[in-house]
């Protein structure tokens, strides 16, 4: 007997049973010459732990079917056992590349459960700071898909102002990445005075590194010989598989949830929702980069009409009295101990909330059964629906192509095996 | 007549028996539909012109217990061109004699279904490609199942080895 802890995790499979999993079942000519690749789970350019089957022709692949759930921890069902705030963390852990969406999305459900809404102000640090994670997502984005197809100095310069804004985060959270500092009903507390300062200087270096990275990209020939014309999916294709953010807009469809369904105050700021009509890997690149620039756009418009006032609404029954009341009002202790013990309670009935997450649209279903845990939480995970046009984008290209659509689809396993 | 009401007369003119309720909470409008209504309910969604229901957002399967129908799953559909959101809703009462396949209407569908069938054990009626997504393959049960608890796993080390590899579905004798 040996001891193999996980080994038996790994299936492994015949060319004829991964055919049978793909669920093509057509006549492939010279079927018996194609070999049978396992990319992953532990591939540097698979973004996470994402193992991928690949029947290959030579070079070519003619099949591909997505193997996951290395990361699955349970989230949903976890969460059904933790009150409405202490299920806030593990959204944290789903996306790891930007907690700040995913916090947004499940306290605007838990909101739009309660029916209440938060106040101006807390909306508008919300929206600063889930835009300027949607910057530090795309710069991960940008320096590991760049890396991916060969051009390793824009990682490095990537990831040195993605540490600006984990440190803005650390600074108003206490937290550089799990943040949870979005609160039902409003934020865990007001940003500190430097704040502004930090993140004004933000947006005043940040134009000038967006133009440093594609003057490090556009005339990199093996870049754009990599991106262009590479994993093309047309507008219609697109939509029927699910696509969403910028893999949906790089094809040329006009969808994004902060216009279509603004949240947060969303509708309040001018901004454009960049379109590339070519459906490749250089169009999607091309909208995430102009997506940046727009999220700068509502950083500086957010900050400039940053309204005074509290960052929590004033109902003790959801949101917990200040430190200062608990020494002097019986009635605060009161609150106080009811809702770090049980928690709130939640009407009866679901809601489903989405927001635009750096990968697309997150949504979240949230069920109340009267209680103060919910009674079902499910997540529309971009990354997983968007990781299930892969093998239709990968057909008949190069394992080294695969490589580039992965980078250009932007998953992130954590979300994906929640 | 708001779209909400569009939709709603829209299904009735086409399919009269389709709709079992229609319920209203926090402004979203949800649809319970027959199961075996659903598939041509949705075709009808997708291809009419007047609705354009074109994007699948999401399909999510709830656990009702002790509610009987047990099980519910949910659509969240989405019209591109026309900017409406719109929930169908399916009573499920054996778990095994799911709904149909909408695989055919929205290509991302049979991905959607799949989740579902792995951590809530719906099976949907034509979707060839059920297997275990998120867990092991020898996983028994579905883990998002009321009456699935969330346990424990006791943890292997060299003195309770064997112990716990004989509770293991797929232990081997050797």
């Amino acid at each position: 007997m040996t001891l193999s802890a996980g080994g038996d995790a790994i299936q492994e499979l015949t060319l004829e049973e991964l055919r049978n999993k793909v669920g093509t079942g057509m006549e492939i000519e010279d079927a018996e010459e194609h070999m049978l690749l396992s990319m992953g789970p532990q591939h540097p350019s698979t973004h996470g732990v994402l193992r991928l089957l690949v029947e290959l022709d030579g070079e070519t692949v003619v099949n591909l079917a997505p193997d996951i759930g290395f990361l699955h921890t349970g989230i949903e069902k976890n969460m059904e056992a933790k009150t409405f705030t202490k299920a806030l963390v593990m959204t944290d852990r789903m996306d790891y590349l930007s907690p700040m969406s995913n916090n947004l999305g499940y306290i605007l459900a838990v909101e739009k459960l309660l029916g209440v809404e938060a106040t101006p102000r807390a909306q508008a640090i919300r929206v600063i700071l889930t835009e300027m994670q949607r910057v530090a997502s795309h710069l991960v984005w940008l320096g590991t898909s760049a890396l991916d197809l060969a051009a390793m100095s824009v990682f490095l310069y990537c990831f040195r102002e993605r540490e600006y804004i984990l440190d803005v985060f650390e600074m108003v959270a206490g937290h550089r990445m799990m943040v949870s500092y979005f609160r039902p009903g409003g934020l865990w507390r007001d940003v500190p005075e430097e704040f502004e300062t930090a993140v004004r200087q933000f947006l005043d270096f940040m134009p000038a590194k967006i133009a440093d990275y594609e003057a490090l990209l556009k005339n990199n020939p093996i870049f754009l010989g990599r991106a262009k014309g590479v994993g093309v999916i047309s507008a219609e294709d697109a939509i029927s598989w699910g696509l969403t953010g910028g893999s949906l807009r790089g094809s040329g469809v006009n969808y994004d949830v902060r216009k279509a369904n603004p949240y947060s105050g969303y509708e309040q700021y001018d901004f454009d929702v960049p379109l590339e009509t070519d459906g490749d890997v250089y169009a999607r690149y091309r909208v995430r980069m102009e997506e940046m620039r727009q999220s700068l756009r509502i950083i500086e418009q957010a900050l400039n009409k940053l309204p005074d006032g509290p960052i929590q609404i004033d109902n003790r029954k959801i949101v917990p009295p200040p430190r200062a009341e608990l020494g002097r009002s019986m009635e605060a202790v009161i609150h106080h101990f009811k809702l770090w013990t049980e928690g709130f309670n939640a009407p009866e009935g679901f809601v489903y909330q989405a927001i635009e997450s750096p990968r697309g649209e997150f949504g979240v279903y949230l069920r109340g059964n009267g209680g103060s845990k919910p009674a079902r939480v499910h997540f529309r995970a971009p990354s997983y629906v968007n990781l299930a046009a892969l093998p239709k984008l990968s057909k008949n290209l190069f394992v080294a192509d695969v490589v580039a659509i992965i980078g250009s689809i932007d998953i992130v396993l954590g979300e994906i095996d929640r | 007549m708001n779209p909400d009401e569009v939709i709603v007369s829209e299904i009735e003119k086409a399919f009269p028996e389709a709709i079992e309720e229609v319920s209203e909470f926090r402004g979203e409008r949800t649809l319970y539909i027959r199961k075996a209504d659903l598939k041509s309910v949705c075709q009808f969604l997708r291809d009419q012109q007047s609705l354009q229901y074109n994007f699948l957002t999401d399909i999510c399967a709830d656990d009702m217990l002790p509610e009987f129908p047990r099980f519910a799953v949910n659509y969240q559909l989405y019209s591109i061109p026309r900017n409406h959101r719109i929930r169908l809703r399916v009573r499920v009462e054996d778990p095994e004699d799911g709904p149909e396949t909408v695989g055919s209407i929205w290509a991302i569908g049979t991905w959607l279904e799949m989740e579902v069938w792995d951590l809530m054990g719906v099976r949907f009626k034509g979707n060839t490609s059920l297997r275990r997504l998120f867990l092991p393959e020898d996983w028994q049960g579905f883990p998002l199942r009321k009456d699935y608890p969330l346990g424990y796993e006791e943890v292997q080390f060299s003195f309770n080895f064997d112990e716990i590899n004989a509770k293991k579905p797929h232990a081997t004798k050797d």
